[in-house]
């Protein structure tokens, strides 16, 4: 295995894990902060027992997003040296910000986790939100680092070197609004979506449970809203692509010709070989349409673009289509829950409803792999998007594989172990002997 | 001394990386002690070391991001240096930071005590005494100056291993062990207030004590020859002579005070022992960030960067200060029965 090639499969392996904690890590507060919310609310005691056990898998899954959080920090360095060395004054900026954004959310889950009974009801609730919300703008900050690799702004390059630098400009990057915003969403999304489908199966085998059911309400309530609206943000975020990063946007839709009123490809292989997606359904202007809100509008091809800057086409394509799948299989199901809701219909009796809830289960994750894959291959070969290759930005230190293949053995045997500790501490029901202590339950 | 922006960042970077010893440091030096658990009330020792970092370990691990963003935002020749030369530390250091902050919580989220747990357990205290160990090597690096390479063709070992596989390496290593031991050790006879347990942690601070005396002393033999910057630093700055007497005073202090019981005094004059000695290797290095020749302005970013950075960091500690107030006050100053 090529140098390169193993560093890029570290870092893509690395952030492929760490997202999934950190997506997590800004979804769950929020679920768990509800649930308490409405114990301290209503006296129900199952909310309790619920935001006890989501804080308790906010924990473990916090735990070790920090960690492999910070191995990705420790990365962008020893994998990609001179990116850093030229990039760092520049992007630094939003990372410190993060810094202390990160500190906050560990400083504040640790009072939330360990503090219920040594702080006063009002003052945990706020610390709960606290930690929701530093999640969140953590999470915004690293986005608009990386927005910035696809944008990069607020400098003047001279002989190939950064001057005049601009770190605010930086942050401004036309990347960084349409990234965040899609990101957000999809941290909701994809939290909510997976507690609820896995409450919603355990529904469907015991449609009584008033554990799963507060469990399905809270989590549709912060998953199903995201879900709705994520494709808008979609939309800004292509209508970005294409007008700062053309060559992403054909490689995303498999398009090579370049044309007025561009057809949209759904599915397909695009052959790079062949510079043509086939088996694809066309729709006639679609690509236009979406892309410029223009019947007509031109869209340049992968064929405009010199072949030695062109990303992988067919990951990225393909990536690209699942992402839309999931996200519009999504939508629609958050869309008939949240009408269910609005006319007062219990989704439980639905039993479709439900299994269609299940199935949404991992599909928020899935989509925000299949989003960041092609975010981050598609801008290959750059890794600061028309100004500094990948090739030129990994260290000269040989033999990469060996840290790949240990850090790819460590990961997958953490998250088996992770997988499973959720299984035995959040998701198995209650049982009737183990329902809330009564030492619990007067926390205040 | 010309107090810059990039020479007041790299104060900041060496404030964050004294927070970080004096609480991440204590936090690796309880699963330490969680290893060497014996006697009696060994269960008693590990459930006390479990709960005094359950709630603070997550945030007392951050100074250590802060100080990484820090160093690759406003020094990233030096950052590139580093992360290019000590690939092969760090890297293993990483491993022990996310063994260590996995294991801590797979134990304590884990059903009961089980075989499972145990496990766990040894993967946190095993973890906990190579992550110090690996953390002082790279420093040791940096301190007898074998970072100062600019270009890696040559031999593998020349670039990758010799930088950092070195006798005076792993003795700051071994340093970096006993100090955090002894930090731990001492914050727990505080945190076991009025138990057995407080005799326990206070042998094992007074031993830990004698083995930092050691192992600086080796230290500081080794530097003689492996770092002659430092060394001559340490022996013949103007701040020397008082820097090893406010060393040499804290040190004395915390011992006298653990050997009287005055745990809360320990703890102070413990806290300070460490840190006189972080700021002297500080002092004995300025004004180089990676010996011999990378100094911390030539390493520094733009002023712009390092301007809005030092707002930032103005604005960040705003934040920060209270909330690490809020926390400590919560977890460890008001005593629960």
């Amino acid at each position: 295995m090529p140098d390169l090639f193993a560093a890029r499969s570290q870092m893509a392996m690395s952030l492929a894990f760490h997202i999934i904690f950190a997506v997590v890590g800004i979804g769950m507060p929020a679920l768990m902060v509800i649930a308490e919310y409405r114990w301290r609310r209503t006296g129900d005691v199952g909310y309790l027992e619920l935001a006890k056990r989501w804080a308790r898998g906010t924990a473990i899954l916090f735990a070790v997003g920090a960690v492999s959080g910070t191995v990705l920090s420790f990365e962008l360095g020893l994998l990609w040296p001179e990116f850093m060395k030229q990039a760092g004054p520049i992007i630094g900026m939003p990372f410190s910000l993060e810094g202390f954004a990160f500190f906050t959310e560990a400083i504040f889950l640790g009072i939330y986790l360990y503090g219920w009974d040594r702080i006063s009801a009002r003052a945990h609730v706020i610390a709960g939100i606290v930690v929701a919300v530093s999640g969140a703008i953590s999470g915004i900050f690293v986005v608009i680092a990386n927005a910035w690799m696809n944008s990069p702004r607020g400098f003047t390059l001279v002989d190939g070197k950064f001057t005049n630098i601009d770190p605010l400009a930086a942050m401004l990057t036309p990347a960084a609004f349409p990234q965040s915003l899609h990101m957000t969403l999809a941290a909701y999304a994809a939290t909510g979506f997976a507690v609820a489908g896995i409450h919603a199966a355990m529904l469907l085998r015991d449609p009584k449970n008033a554990f799963h059911r507060r469990a399905l309400a809270i989590s549709l309530l912060v998953g199903a809203p995201a879900a709705l609206i994520q494709p808008i943000s979609g939309d800004i975020s292509a209508r970005y692509v294409a007008q700062q990063q053309p060559v992403k946007l054909a490689a995303m839709e498999g398009d090579f010709v370049t044309m007025n009123g561009a057809p949209l490809h759904v599915g397909g292989i695009a052959s790079e070989e062949e510079r043509r997606t086939k088996y694809a359904i066309e729709i006639p202007h679609g690509l236009s349409l979406l892309a410029y809100h223009e019947l007509n509008h031109e869209v340049k091809g992968l064929n405009d673009f010199p072949r030695d800057q062109w990303p992988p086409v067919m990951i990225v394509h393909f990536a690209f289509e699942i992402m839309v799948a999931l996200g519009t299989f999504m939508a629609l199901v958050a869309a008939i829950v949240l009408f269910f809701e609005w006319r007062k219909r219990d989704v439980v009796s639905h039993r479709w409803l439900l299994y269609a809830v299940t199935l949404c289960a991992p599909m928020g994750f899935l989509a925000i792999e299949a989003g960041w894959t092609v975010t981050e291959v598609g801008r290959q070969p750059w890794v600061i998007y028309g100004i500094l290759r990948t090739a030129d930005a990994v260290t000269p230190m040989p033999g990469l594989i060996v840290p790949f293949l240990t850090f790819t053995a460590l990961y997958v045997f953490l998250g088996v172990f992770v997988a499973w500790l959720l299984y035995q501490q959040v998701l198995k029901s209650p049982k009737d002997d183990e329902s809330v202590a009564p030492n619990q339950a007067h926390a205040a | 001394m010309n107090l810059t922006a990039a020479v007041a960042i790299s104060g900041v970077v060496m404030v964050a990386l004294n927070f970080y010893v004096l609480f991440a440091g204590a936090d690796f030096g309880g699963g330490v002690w969680d290893f060497l658990a014996t006697g009696p009330r060994r269960q008693a020792q590990r459930d006390l070391i479990s709960h005094a970092l359950a709630p603070i370990w997550e945030a007392n691990h951050v100074w250590l991001i802060l100080v990484i963003v820090l160093l690759f935002t406003c020094f990233p020749a030096a950052f590139s240096t580093i992360a290019i030369a000590l690939h092969i530390p760090l890297t293993l250091m990483l491993m022990g930071i996310v063994l260590r902050g996995s294991a801590f919580i797979f134990r304590s989220y884990g059903s009961d005590r089980d075989a499972t747990q145990q496990r766990w357990g040894l993967v946190f205290a095993i973890a906990s005494i190579i992550t110090p160990v690996l953390l002082g090597v790279c420093v040791g690096a940096v301190i007898t100056g074998g970072l100062g390479m600019t270009t890696f063709t040559g031999p593998f070992a020349d670039h990758f291993i010799t930088p950092w596989f070195t006798l005076f390496g792993f003795a700051v290593g071994l340093l970096a062990l006993a100090l955090f031991s002894f930090l731990a050790a001492v914050y727990l006879t505080v945190e076991a207030h009025g138990t057995d347990l407080q005799e326990d942690f206070r042998a094992r601070a007074l031993w830990s004590a004698a083995a930092v005396f050691v192992i600086s002393f080796g230290v500081l033999a080794l530097a003689w020859r492996s770092a002659p910057m430092v060394r001559a630093g340490l022996m013949g700055g103007s701040w020397a002579l008082p820097l090893h007497i406010v060393t040499g005073i804290s040190a004395v202090t915390a011992i006298a005070a653990l050997w009287k019981r005055r745990y809360r005094i320990a703890r102070l004059a413990a806290a300070a022992q460490v840190t006189f000695i972080l700021w002297g290797w500080a002092a004995a290095q300025y004004p180089y960030l990676l010996p011999p020749s990378l100094t911390i302005e030539d390493a520094a970013a733009p002023a712009r960067t390092l301007f809005l950075v030092l707002c930032a960091l103005a604005a960040g500690a705003c934040v920060l200060f209270p909330s690490l107030f809020y926390l400590f006050r919560i977890f460890k100053m008001r005593r629960s029965s």
